[in-house]
């Protein structure tokens, strides 16, 4: 079977938010870059998938040059080979449109994904590469099985799950518990220096809803602290004024 | 020319989500002069249910009374409102950001060549140009994004527009719609959902407990309080990890988020991760015995206290005063 799993190169959640150039860039100060964490099952889950089917796996990212230690450490956790697109992620359908491109040239059986990228939480691209591919689509997934050519999967929805059955090719958005989050270790560093990485250009650089500028939320007023034995005080404050009662 | 509303139900209720869509839109309508809200419901329905959906400011509902698409087939779901797009010759798209929503409008980004944004919290600006704003960084963040194409698609954020609820009854229309047997080549084979109570991801009230309830058993008094207030339970990621509550109650960064009016979060520390699950809630109530936990910064009410101690009083409390 070949696996393509997607990573985005997000910042690490931990991160404080902050924009430059009059809030039309994010500024990256001070900020640590990291897989998508939802990539993050994605790829945990391929690479077992791989290592039981016996196939190849490969990572995707689109993203300049910046990007390439993340698409790397997704060789040290186990992908075999990656593919950098070589531009600013635009918006989901820009995106969407190349790796679409790629995945038909590579004719991938199982396309994996996060749920969405922490960055702009679309959780779009999955779809739109079905769309664009002609294959079933699923998001987001918390279990996926492959039985020969049928995939089981579970899918979350609001206050729940739904059990799924659909046949490969497909594309999954994934999401925990898929699988364990894997850590790179030293054997998988080592090799990820030497596996293949290549660079390719973007097919087309048409955008749709790209983001234009940016806000922070209004700075948060200090809390309010309610004397533990006066409970009362507070069901008043919520109701008169805070008036969510 | 109309705005159309993919509306979602279920256990025989449209969901409010989808009826805060219906407003968004009709209030979308009054300001570009798109005309009439048409909604479209897929799949077994009662017509009296749908027909309410106006009361949110629909004019018509489309209703594909097909069974087979009563349950959330994701590309039969992306077909037929396709279609229905089509024949009410719409150029906006409308729709609650969801589950099946997310899933289904990304497909329809691409049958319909609309370009599309999630996750809006305001009207678009429309005076030259159409920007919409949109929560960003797991609600860190904004971000204004600029729609080019000439079909467009809305997936709106919880809590982002206030229910309307004086419209008239809507007409239905049954509708057919042609779906390939490919479109229901994936097959859902059985569903799993928590049924007559609140639903975590729409609820208004979310009560929340983590760590410092020291143990499953001692759930008990939170759901109490939440069922005191109508509210769904949550909690944080580590009480999900450690299996002392089911994963689709994990609220945060990697789990749901919530946008509610009310949110309470018992014995839980606050951590960055966990604030991006709730940073929408329009009010926050944090109960923690450490006065140094990082939520108190976040939250906007606060109590320093043993959660064995408060919440009890709290419920008892609330009980005097509802």
């Amino acid at each position: 079977m070949k696996i393509l799993v997607c990573i985005t190169h997000v910042p690490d959640t931990t991160s404080k938010i902050q924009f430059t150039a009059n809030n039309t860039k994010f500024d990256t100060t001070g900020v640590q870059f990291i897989i998508g964490p939802y990539d993050d099952y994605a790829l945990a889950r391929a690479v077992e998938l791989r290592d039981q089917t016996g196939g190849s796996l490969t990572a995707l990212n689109v993203g300049e040059a910046e990007t390439e230690p993340t698409l790397r450490k997704s060789l040290a956790i186990g992908a075999d080979d990656a593919i950098r697109v070589n531009s600013f992620p635009k918006d989901s359908f820009f995106v969407a449109t190349q790796i679409a491109h790629y995945a038909k040239e590579g004719g991938y059986d199982l396309i994996l994904m996060g749920r969405e990228s922490i960055d702009f939480n679309g959780g779009m691209v999955h779809g739109m590469v079905g769309e664009l591919l002609g294959m079933p689509s699923f998001s987001p997934v918390m279990k996926l099985e492959v039985e020969g050519s049928t995939v089981k999967m579970a899918r979350e929805i609001e206050g729940g799950k739904e059990h799924l059955e659909a046949q490969l090719p497909l594309i999954a958005g994934c999401q925990e518990p898929i699988a364990e989050w894997k850590i790179p270790n030293m054997r998988g560093i080592m090799s990820a220096r030497t596996k293949p990485l290549k660079v390719v250009e973007p097919v087309s650089q048409e955008t749709q809803a790209e983001a234009t500028g940016f806000q922070l939320p209004p700075a948060k007023g200090a809390v309010k602290l309610v004397d533990k034995d006066n409970v009362a005080e507070l069901v008043k404050m919520l109701k008169n004024e805070a008036k969510v009662l | 020319m109309s705005i159309l509303v993919y509306i979602e139900h279920a256990d025989g209720k449209v969901k409010k989500t989808s009826l805060e869509a219906v407003s968004y839109a009709n209030a979308l309508a009054a300001q570009t002069g798109e005309g009439e809200v048409v909604a479209v419901a897929l799949g077994t329905v009662d017509s009296g249910e749908l027909a309410s959906v106006g009361k949110a400011g629909a004019s018509k509902v489309l209703h594909a009374d097909d069974a087979r698409l009563t349950d959330g087939v994701i590309q039969a779901h992306a077909a037929a409102v396709a279609q229905a797009f089509g024949s009410v010759g719409a150029k906006t798209l409308v729709l609650a950001k969801s589950s099946l929503g997310d899933a289904v409008a990304a497909r329809l980004a691409i049958k319909l060549n609309a370009g599309l944004v999630s996750n809006v919290v305001e009207l678009p600006n429309t005076s030259g140009g159409y920007t919409v704003k949109r929560s960003i960084y797991t609600g860190k963040a904004f971000a204004e994004s600029s729609i080019t194409t000439e079909n467009k698609i809305l997936a709106v954020k919880k809590n982002a527009v206030d229910l309307k609820a004086d419209g008239a009854d809507a007409t239905v229309e049954k509708i057919s719609v042609t779906l390939s047997d490919a479109d229901f080549a994936s097959k859902i084979t059985s569903t799993e959902r928590a049924t007559g109570e609140i639903l975590l991801p729409e609820a208004d009230i979310v009560v929340s407990g983590g760590r410092g309830m020291k143990g499953p058993e001692n759930w008990g008094m939170i759901e109490d309080l939440a069922k005191t207030l109508g509210a769904a339970t949550g909690c944080s990621k580590p009480v999900s990890d450690i299996g002392w509550r089911p994963h689709h109650e994990h609220v945060g960064q990697t789990g749901v988020k919530v946008a509610p009016s009310l949110y309470i979060a018992i014995g839980i520390s606050g951590a960055i991760q966990h604030l991006a699950g709730v940073n929408s809630s329009k009010c926050i109530v944090v109960i923690n015995k450490d006065p140094e936990a990082p939520f108190f910064k976040a939250a906007d009410y606060g109590i320093v206290g043993d959660a064995f101690e408060v919440v009890p009083k709290l419920t008892e409390a609330l009980k005097a005063e509802l």
